[in-house]
């Protein structure tokens, strides 16, 4: 039985499986061929063990698991016969790889291949060997296959050869012992023996320094005269392709001399002439030659500089890149982004055709170009080419659109000569294709705009003409918005014109309509609108006429499932509704964004010197200690250590307010008085009703935003956020900052009487609800104070979901233990326990406060009770 | 030369020859066939032959209705000091692929895709005896197809 004659039962088998007209019939077919090949496998049956084999190959191709034919191979490679030995070792490299620990079992068989008498016999062992051996096997094996390297037979020493790259890969330590039969293999006349022993070679010299410098010295000469003898060879028909002799053989020399003459300067003076002559000689109407030319130019451009050969080689290139033949312009691109490093001059030459790929047909040969062009873009230019490329933008295919955008944002980050430049040049971009504009680029981009302050009106004029045409294009949208709330004074008047442009007019409703569509587009995601409600706030200060307008706009978002829109919206709409007086200052122009942070932020290294928020600011998880850019932090910051800066504006008002510097608190709390418009707001924002403290409106950061789209904008949010029990927040000492801060709370706290020290303390007290505090030290610690809270219902209704939530300053650190429980049965007859342990880090100087908020459903109604505790005894 | 697997695929996208030179599971390889098959099969006669997969780069040639594809290491094998050299001759393997088919031809006689087929076991010899271990063996016709003749010759 002969098993390459198929057998009828194979082609039955292929027939069957062609004549399957669904994915579905095939699966029944393999599967019914799999049964029986399973159960010859299991009869042991001789005759069609290599028909069977040959199925599952098939069965295999076609990508279904044939893992119980791995033994049938083995066996097979165990039989005595040379076709069974055959199909049995092609099986074995198909079905196994080096993972499989049954591949061990073939090393025996191998070992005794390797030494058969029969050279065929020996080949298949080699090759098997080669394709698929392990680091294990390769090391049993390995002198074999040395010694079969020096085997009478060429068509045996080259398979050594390869077999013998793969033991150098998978054991290099093994790498000394082959030098030497190697040196002695390129010697050789044998096409075969030479083309495996230059690639054994290439891979000795790239795992071993000594193998590299041995080769260089030894045999650069000889392979010389090789490559020589091959270029002015006679016709030799069995290796001629297209009238070139063994173009197969030239490009793996080549290959190896440039290994070889790479930082070698004697080494490349010996080529030197070969290398002219080859790059000289060589027909370029075959792609074989073309394949050897551009091997050629590579190793030219690879092996030290001598003069003359680099401006030959850089010839060719650009006869490549005229070249009608889209693989030869392909390759062309590929071998200029190295000349680049060698002679950039010389590429910069060819700039025009270049460009002209990057518009190609061939998606291939687009991204070849781009890259190239990436690279051949410098100061002097930056402006004609980001033309070419913006242009292009226009017309190019819309999954070459992505990559485009990602170099041209690049390229004008890097190279952009003036800021005015770069804002053009960046609009351009979000109108063309703004969809695939990565966050990071127009952050950066308003960053760049908050810091051209002579260019604010321009940029918003421009960016409300871009709105008008490119809507669709979310990344405009978003920094027009931004833009308008932020400067949309300067619409009206057409301030800081320059010379280039033409005035508009814009009245202060077209500005809100742009808004407006903005957040009423359908497509327009969360960021977005949260964007557009706080240019809508700002706008509602910058044009007072509009204000009734904008607040209905506001009020829309009220019944938004997004919560956060809604929330903002509330809080928004209170704003402009009932603290006019206030609302110009809170919604004065962002402070300047630092381009040095920002930068360093995106590169993943945020400076020292602005992450001034420790302690808890950095376990907030809201995104707060992320946001370290020092203007923003200022506002957020609610340090209380440092000493409060009465009359500063701006950020400061914020932190006078907030910190809580018991020493100061009387003082402060005149001041806070005095200061009008600023802290006013605040105290507002702070007790508006049922939504207390927020405070992140008044300062929106856009980063923050699209950094964490689900969690809140501002640190003191978390107040509100039921999920964050330990949070900083503003402790008050009394007196009448505290009267001023909870004048519009629902429950006005009850503050107590500082207690004596240690007893329990009674730390809040309503009509419906009591706290008592029970206070023990770590001895270890006194910094830590243990505080046991008990809760008691004082109503005659059961408190059912009840939440106990509190927040200290910076000075504290907090934790709160889970609670006992969360219901709490009426009239004083039971209550919850939870455990707080506070760390004072001011021990001795300052006491511990803080404020609390207290959640709970009585008769499925939501309550909220909230208050202060600072009669906390001091030496806690 | 750096070749990581050879597939021969017809019009219709099913394989009809697969080697590879590395490990993949028969997930990754049917995942990494599907989505390359697709790639090339859209490109036109005009456009070059040259397509680059995640960390391959594609040489194709097409042969009637059969499709020949070899998949090469994209990324360049690069040394402490800088010498760049494992990087794939497209033009050569394209080169590859021709002799391939030549050989193929000289033995079934103007191959075509049931030759493949049908003689699947024989398709592979010739390969093993082209390539190994993703490094070209041999270039001559005559070299590559003596064992198989002789074989013939034997049954």
């Amino acid at each position: 039985m002969n098993p390459f004659s198929s057998g009828t039962r194979l082609r039955d088998m292929i027939r069957a499986i062609r004549a399957c007209k669904t994915a579905a019939e095939e699966r029944a077919v393999v599967r019914k061929e799999c049964a029986s090949i399973r159960a010859a496998v299991s009869d042991n049956d001789n005759d069609y063990r290599h028909r069977n084999l040959a199925k599952l190959m098939f069965i295999h191709m076609l990508g279904y698991p044939t893992h119980f034919g791995q033994m049938e191979c083995l066996k097979l490679i165990a039989a005595p016969g040379f076709p069974e030995k055959r199909i049995g070792y092609l099986g074995l490299m198909l079905l196994l790889d080096e993972r499989q620990e049954v591949l061990m079992l073939v090393t025996n068989s191998l070992k005794q291949d390797l030494n058969h008498t029969n050279q065929y016999i020996v080949g298949l062992a080699l090759c098997a060997l080669g394709n698929i051996c392990s680091a294990e096997m390769a090391r049993d094996l390995a002198p074999e296959v040395e010694r079969l390297l020096q085997f009478r037979d060429p068509n045996v020493r080259k398979k050594a050869a390869l077999c013998s790259i793969r033991i150098v890969k998978k054991v290099p330590d093994l790498v000394e012992n082959f030098v030497n039969p190697v040196a002695s293999l390129l010697k050789e006349k044998h096409h075969g023996v030479l083309l495996t022993a230059m690639q054994l070679c290439a891979d000795l010299c790239i795992l071993s320094e000594e193998a590299l410098e041995y080769f260089k010295k030894r045999c650069t000469e000889g392979l010389v005269k090789v490559l020589k003898d091959a270029v002015n060879s006679p016709y030799a028909p069995e290796y001629d392709i297209s009238g070139i002799a063994d173009p197969f053989l030239q490009i793996r020399l080549l290959r190896l001399l440039r290994i070889l003459g790479h930082g070698d300067a004697d080494a490349s003076d010996c080529m030197n002439d070969v290398l002219a002559q080859v790059a000289t000689k060589t027909e370029s109407n075959k792609n074989a030659g073309n394949a050897i030319l551009y091997e050629c130019v590579e190793t030219i451009l690879s092996i030290e500089d001598s003069g003359g050969l680099r401006v030959l080689a850089i010839n060719i290139l650009g006869r490549f890149l005229s070249n009608r033949d889209n693989n030869i312009r392909y390759v062309a691109l590929n071998m200029l982004m190295k000349a680049i490093s060698v002679d950039g001059q010389a590429v910069q030459r060819h700039r025009a055709t270049i460009l002209e790929c990057v518009k190609d047909s061939d998606a291939s040969i687009r991204k070849r170009a781009l890259e190239l062009v990436y690279l051949l873009v410098n100061e002097s230019n930056v402006k004609p080419l980001t033309k070419e490329l913006i242009d292009y933008l226009e017309v190019s295919d819309q999954d070459f659109k992505g990559d485009l955008t990602a170099r041209i944002c690049s390229i004008v980050e890097k190279l952009s000569p003036d800021k005015l430049w770069y804002i053009d040049q960046m609009l351009k971009v979000l109108c063309e294709a703004g969809n695939y504009v990565k966050d990071e680029v127009w952050h950066a981009l308003i960053v760049v705009i908050t810091n051209a302050s002579n260019l604010h009106g321009y940029t918003v004029r421009s960016l409300y003409r871009a709105i008008q045409t490119s809507v669709d294009q979310e990344a405009v949208v978003r920094v027009a918005v931004w833009c308008i709330g932020e400067y949309g004074d300067l619409l009206m008047n057409n301030t800081g014109m320059l010379d280039l442009e033409e005035p508009i007019t814009v009245t202060e409703s077209d500005a809100v309509d742009v808004i407006e569509l903005a957040i009423k587009r359908h497509t327009s995601d969360l960021t977005t609108r949260a964007m557009c409600l706080i240019a809508l706030l700002k706008l509602s200060s910058r044009f007072p006429s509009s204000s009734q307008r904008i607040k209905d706009i506001v009020t829309q978002s009220k019944g938004s499932l997004l919560l956060e829109l809604q929330q903002r919206s509330i809080e928004f709409d209170s704003i402009i509704e009932k603290h006019q007086n206030l609302r110009a200052a809170l919604v004065e122009r962002m402070p300047v964004l630092d381009e040095a942070t920002y930068s360093g932020r995106r590169s993943g290294s945020v400076p020292a010197a602005v992450s001034t928020s420790q302690g808890n600011a950095l376990h907030l998880p809201n995104g707060v200690a992320k946001m370290a850019d020092a203007p923003l932090l200022d506002l957020l910051d609610l340090s209380v250590d440092e000493p409060a800066a009465p009359n500063s504006s701006g950020g400061n008002f914020l932190q006078d307010l907030l910190g809580a510097d018991i020493s100061s608190s009387s003082s402060q709390s005149g001041k806070i008085q005095a200061q009008k418009s600023g802290t006013d707001v605040l105290l507002d924002l702070l007790s508006t009703g049922s939504a207390p403290a927020q405070n992140g409106s008044s300062t929106p950061d856009i980063f923050s935003i699209s950094q964490d789209n689900k969690t809140s904008i501002s640190a003191l949010d978390s107040l509100s956020s039921p999920m964050v029990p330990p949070v900083q927040a503003s402790p008050i000492t009394g007196g009448s900052p505290m009267d001023l801060l909870d004048g519009f709370g629902p429950n006005p706290p009850v503050p107590k009487d500082n207690g004596p020290a240690h007893p329990p303390i009674v730390a809040f007290e309503s009509s419906s609800l009591k706290i008592i505090f029970n206070f023990s030290k770590e001895p270890e610690s006194p910094q830590t104070t243990l505080i046991e809270a008990n809760f008691t219902n004082k109503s005659s209704e059961v408190y059912t979901d009840f939440i106990f939530q509190a927040a200290v300053p910076k000075f504290l650190q907090l934790h709160l233990e889970p609670a006992s429980g969360n219901t709490l049965p009426s009239s004083s007859s039971g209550s919850i326990t939870q455990k707080l342990r506070v760390t004072n880090n001011q021990h001795g100087k300052k006491s511990i406060m803080m404020r609390i908020r207290i959640s709970y459903k009585l008769n499925g109604k939501d309550m909220l009770e909230e208050g202060q505790i600072s009669n906390i005894p001091r030496d806690l | 030369m750096g070749i990581r697997f050879v597939l021969m695929v017809n019009k219709q996208g099913q394989t009809r020859l697969a080697q590879y030179y590395e490990y993949l599971t028969l997930e990754e390889r049917r995942a990494l066939e599907g989505e390359i098959v697709r790639k090339c099969l859209a490109r036109n006669e005009q456009q070059c032959s040259f397509v680059e997969h995640r960390t391959y780069k594609i040489v194709y040639r097409r042969y009637a209705s059969l499709f020949f594809l070899v998949g090469v290491d994209n990324e360049e094998v690069s040394r402490a000091h800088t010498f760049t050299i494992m990087c794939p001759n497209e033009l050569a393997i394209l080169e590859f692929i021709h002799l391939l088919v030549e050989t193929m031809d000289r033995h079934f006689g103007n191959v075509c895709e049931l030759d493949i087929m049908f003689h699947l076991e024989k398709a592979h010899f010739m390969l093993e005896e082209m390539v190994m271990n993703g490094c070209i063996v041999e270039t001559s016709k005559a070299n590559i197809l003596a064992p198989i003749q002789l074989m013939d010759k034997a049954s």
